[in-house]
């Protein structure tokens, strides 16, 4: 039988190598795949402006980007492949809570240079290799 | 109880469960919206309701294991916490903080990053707080008269989870960047070191609760914890597949995600089988219940349910979805959610000295509270498997598809209810303990005894 020496042996030794595999594999990420799939050279100055209104008004709270977020209004990674600049400017510049079918969102009424920020987010956003997500529709009727 | 200090782990777990109750109301508030009632939204939009629900969830649950370290560790260490005014200390300063960070929510003020919503001011109070906690159990280990497995993987687990805290307050401009490292807190915190701490409680309560052989415990301890690194470290993977990193993780992601429900499985399995192997001379029969409900439903939340999509191919089509909150739903309450639950329950008699082992409002609350629970989950699965299909493999429009699954949100108010009805009952029970005191010093001795 096992015995109390040999556990501990197996719990260190995993882990020390599955971290030194994972720490290997993330090294290779961030500095092969995501100068590849994420195009850091288009990060201009309004896209991080944009990123930084994505988050300090929480947007995540209610979206999804990438797939992670909440999940009471709709995935925004291709947004503006979707629904194109002036429908999502319209969206983000309302005074009164944006509802299409009675869901609200919170009626942020950005300025035209806020909202043009976070379009240009979204753009930088739809263009990120996702390896596929999010899927297309298959079954379309 | 043994030694006097334990004492101050009530306040912790006194504060834990009336967190507990305001995740609740957030949480139903949530219910209501997307059944499409949003009465509050001027006030409590949607993304503040759910800051603070998620928030709440891991500041109790924090709570509960900090309550428990300060129970377990001058019990296994023989010896008094060093500084018991610091610990009062650290509680209040703790919930200051939470305080805060939820009035700010309140006023949009915020980091945004899912589970990560505290701003970036409030994160150094955290940390500081986090190591004073650190501090007083380091210390205290470190005086005491013995070091066993139990206190050194509870120890060890706790250390790395305030480690890990970190690499989610570096700042990125790239989306990716941020996402990648975000899953480093999120994901190895509930896939890797809070199993840590979830394994030392569990191995502290079946020492007590069945009398099996402390070696024969510790050992198990080891493989457990040694199942969890090995496959959830590389597991963190499974989240990296679609948000703008190579496909290796695919492979690797998925490989080692599936093979993660072992670990909760050797819980699950090496608690009953202590049970069984035990002579059952405790009087504290719920906490028995607690701590084997706690290790079967984390194995059916975490691991089977997250097995579910974590392959690559399903979590193309799921990723995103309410399958998520149906998951997220159950495997936090299974693992974290109960083992705190469990220790509380064995707790109370022993700080207060009171006889209320086996009474009618702990079984409600312990029946009522898990079978509502799964019907939550029974509920936010049906509505994510809908929205799946309708979504993403038919095309039809995001708000057409909530549209039709609002009726399983009436569902899961419902089954909410009878979940925060058995809350009730629980915090009833609780108060009815009341406070501690130093004469329940060797009372848990006593009634094994008398049994
Ligand atoms: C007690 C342990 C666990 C807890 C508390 C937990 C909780 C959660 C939560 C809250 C999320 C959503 C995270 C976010 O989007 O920010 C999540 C996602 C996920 N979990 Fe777990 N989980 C646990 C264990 C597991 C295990 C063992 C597996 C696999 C076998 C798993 C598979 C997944 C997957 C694949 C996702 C991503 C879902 C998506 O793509 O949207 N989880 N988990
Ligand atoms: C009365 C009880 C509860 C209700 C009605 C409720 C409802 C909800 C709702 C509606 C969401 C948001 C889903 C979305 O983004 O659209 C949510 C999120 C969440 N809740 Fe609850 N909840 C309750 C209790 C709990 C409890 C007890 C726990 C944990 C022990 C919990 C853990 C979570 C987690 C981890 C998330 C984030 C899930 C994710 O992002 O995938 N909730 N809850
Ligand atoms: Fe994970």
């Amino acid at each position: 039988m096992l015995s109390k020496s040999q556990a501990r042996t197996f719990f260190l030794g995993g882990t020390i190598v599955t971290f030194a595999i994972f720490l290997g594999l993330s090294w290779n990420s961030l500095s092969n795949d995501v100068p590849k799939q994420t195009h850091p050279e288009n990060l201009t100055e309004q896209v991080v402006r944009g990123k930084h209104l994505w988050e300090s008004n929480n947007c995540m709270g209610c979206h999804t980007i990438f797939g992670e977020g909440a999940y009471y209004a709709p995935e925004l990674t291709k947004v503006y492949e979707r629904r194109g600049e002036a429908y999502i400017k319209a969206a983000l510049m309302s005074k009164v809570p944006w509802a299409p079918r009675g869901r609200k969102m919170v009626a942020y009424g950005f300025t035209d240079e806020q909202a043009t920020d976070l379009v240009e987010f979204f753009k930088w956003v739809g263009e990120v290799d996702l390896n596929g997500f999010p899927p297309k529709p298959e079954l379309k009727r | 109880m043994k030694y006097a200090s334990q004492k101050v782990a009530y306040w912790f777990f006194a504060a834990a469960i009336l967190l507990l109750s305001l995740q609740i109301v957030y949480g139903l508030i949530m219910g209501f919206a997307h059944m499409g009632y949003d009465g509050l939204h001027s006030v409590i939009p949607f993304n503040t309701a759910r800051a603070v629900h998620t928030n709440l969830l891991v500041v109790w649950i924090l709570l509960g294991f900090m309550g428990s370290a300060y129970y377990i560790i001058p019990e296994e260490a023989q010896q008094e916490l060093v500084n018991v005014k610091l610990a009062y200390i650290q509680l209040i300063s703790f919930l200051l903080v939470g305080v805060a960070a939820i009035v700010g929510y309140h006023l949009n003020y915020w980091e945004g990053r899912k589970f990560l919503e505290i701003p970036r001011p409030l994160d150094w109070l955290v940390v500081i707080n986090v190591l004073t906690f650190l501090g007083i159990i380091l210390a205290t280990v470190y005086k005491g008269k013995k070091r066993t497995t139990t206190s050194l993987v509870l120890t060890m687990g706790l250390v790395f989870a305030a480690l890990l805290y970190l690499p989610g307050m570096i700042w990125f401009d790239n989306q990716t960047m941020d996402s990648f490292f975000r899953w480093w807190v999120v994901h190895l915190w509930v896939e890797g070191v809070w199993e840590l701490i979830m394994g030392g409680i569990l191995a502290f309560l079946l020492i007590k609760l069945t009398g099996v052989d402390r070696e024969v415990i510790e050992k198990w301890l080891y493989v457990i914890v040694g199942l969890t690194f090995l496959s959830g470290i590389l597991g963190t993977g499974h989240h990296y597949y679609y948000i703008g990193v190579g496909k290796i993780w695919l492979i690797v992601g998925g490989i080692f995600s599936m093979l993660e429900p072992l670990a909760f499985l050797a819980m699950a399995l090496f608690a009953v089988g202590m049970y069984r192997k035990g002579e059952k001379k405790h009087p504290n029969k719920l906490a028995l219940y607690w701590t084997l409900g706690t290790a079967i439903l984390s194995f059916v939340g975490a691991g089977l349910l997250g097995m579910a999509h974590t392959l690559p191919q399903v979590n193309m089509y799921t990723h995103g979805t309410l399958v998520t909150a149906m998951h997220g739903h159950l495997a936090f309450w299974g693992a974290y959610g109960m083992i705190v639950f469990s220790f509380i329950t064995f707790a109370m008699p022993n700080l207060t000295g009171r006889r209320l082992y086996d009474t009618t409002y702990g079984q409600l609350a312990y029946w009522l509270s898990n079978i509502g629970m799964l019907g939550m989950t029974v509920a936010f699965g049906v509505a994510g498997v809908a929205q799946v299909y309708l979504e993403r493999k038919f095309g039809m429009e995001f708000g057409a598809v909530q549209q039709e699954i609002e009726v399983h949100f009436l569902v899961l108010v419902i089954t909410a209810t009878m979940f925060a009805t058995g809350i009730t009952f629980y915090i009833i029970e609780f108060f009815r303990f009341g406070k501690p005191t130093n004469e329940a010093i060797g009372f848990e001795e006593t009634m094994k005894k008398s049994n």
